[in-house]
């Protein structure tokens, strides 16, 4: 894959781009790597989520790109500000895995479940298909959209590489 | 609630003495299952950005093996004792005479190893630090990893991703001669848990 064109997400941060470009994020674990793609505008966005609600944030400002209901329409805003189109908008999401095993479960530990449980609600409010995803398992993965042919291609220590 | 860029570089000390004590008997542990010499580096105490968690132990994608324990009490937190993959081998090929091949991959009976020896590491960590503070610390049962640093220390960040995007990581880096097995010690202590080790230790929180 050609990588001189490659934009960079970083943990809880989001970015779009049109025609061109690669969108990466690295070493997503329980947290959720979403993208969206206009294919006819040729529009990208690439979210990469941490936690599933702000409703929980205890900070003053908050990250809108940190939580699934706040980056998502965020997202969405963004693509429609290059011109993309939310009816044609469709979603391919990776991550959210339980990197560690426990015996007594708290609601820390099961977070990529509930992240990408989140993504999903979120995406059906706004009517937004998922096409694709690699989520859950107990591995984490780094990610690259291609804006030019929507492909996302997931690689992981374990499995190799994978492209949906 | 606290604001972590406020902390005076009295109470930065103090939590390099905290990464100091914990680690320094985890060291010793380690130095007497090895019966070799361990070093150790002063501990760092930084306050990072959430993506820049994984640069001391070699950037986000760097696949390394990780024990982590949460720990519960009176000042929770995650602490990770991480090897990158090389230092591991050795390391199990030391102990426990696990001769393996040299490829990436581990057995049940390497994996289990790993466990064990982070559950002692980290448990004279802990212990030492619950002795030094007269705070209640316990480990849960750890569990081991081996994956993209990224991934596995975001594990860590989940208390912090509710307040903010820096946390407070006091990490120590510790060698065993020439044949250098390294590893680090990263303790993240939940944000509520600052005030309480401060409190515990004597230092006026301004």
């Amino acid at each position: 894959m050609i990588q001189d064109n490659l934009i960079k997400v970083g943990m809880a941060d989001l970015n779009v781009t049109r025609l061109t470009g690669v969108l990466k994020t690295t070493g997503l674990g329980s947290c959720v790597g979403l993208t969206l793609y206009d294919a006819k505008m040729k529009i990208a966005g690439l979210a990469h989520i941490m936690l599933p609600s702000s409703e929980i944030a205890k900070e003053g400002n908050i990250n809108i790109a940190k939580y699934a209901d706040t980056a998502i329409p965020e997202l969405i805003r963004r693509m429609e500000a290059l011109g993309a189109v939310k009816s044609r908008m469709e979603a391919k999401m990776a991550g959210g895995a339980q990197m560690f095993m426990f015996s007594g479960n708290s609601d820390t530990m099961r977070i990529g479940l509930r992240n990408v449980e989140s993504c999903r609600e979120v995406l059906k409010c706004h009517s937004i298909p998922i096409i694709a995803e690699d989520t859950g398992a107990n591995y984490g993965r780094t990610i690259e959209f291609d804006c030019e042919t929507g492909k996302l291609v997931i690689r992981s220590v374990q499995h190799g590489v994978k492209e949906l | 609630m606290v604001s972590f860029k406020q902390f005076a570089d009295f109470q930065m000390d103090v939590l390099k003495e905290v990464g100091n004590i914990g680690a320094g008997h985890a060291a010793t542990a380690l130095s007497r299952l090895l019966d070799k010499p361990v070093d150790m580096l002063v501990p760092k105490v930084r306050i990072v950005p959430f993506e820049e968690i994984a640069d001391s132990v070699g950037g986000a994608e760097q696949v390394v093996i990780a024990v982590f324990l949460r720990v519960d009490g009176e000042t929770p937190g995650n602490l990770f004792f991480i090897m990158t993959q090389e230092s591991s081998k050795r390391l199990l090929k030391k102990l426990v005479g696990l001769e393996n091949a040299e490829d990436e991959s581990y057995s049940d009976m390497e994996l289990s190893a790993l466990n064990e020896i982070g559950n002692i590491l980290a448990g004279s960590y802990l212990s030492s630090l619950a002795d030094f503070t007269n705070l209640n610390m316990y480990p849960t049962v750890p569990s081991v990893a081996i994956d993209m640093a990224g991934a596995i220390l975001s594990y860590g960040l989940l208390q912090f991703g509710q307040m903010g995007d820096h946390a407070l990581l006091i990490d120590t880096k510790f060698l065993e001669g020439n044949d250098a097995v390294e590893g680090h010690f990263f303790l993240i202590p939940d944000p509520e848990s600052f005030d309480k080790i401060f409190i515990a230790l004597g230092v006026q929180t301004p």
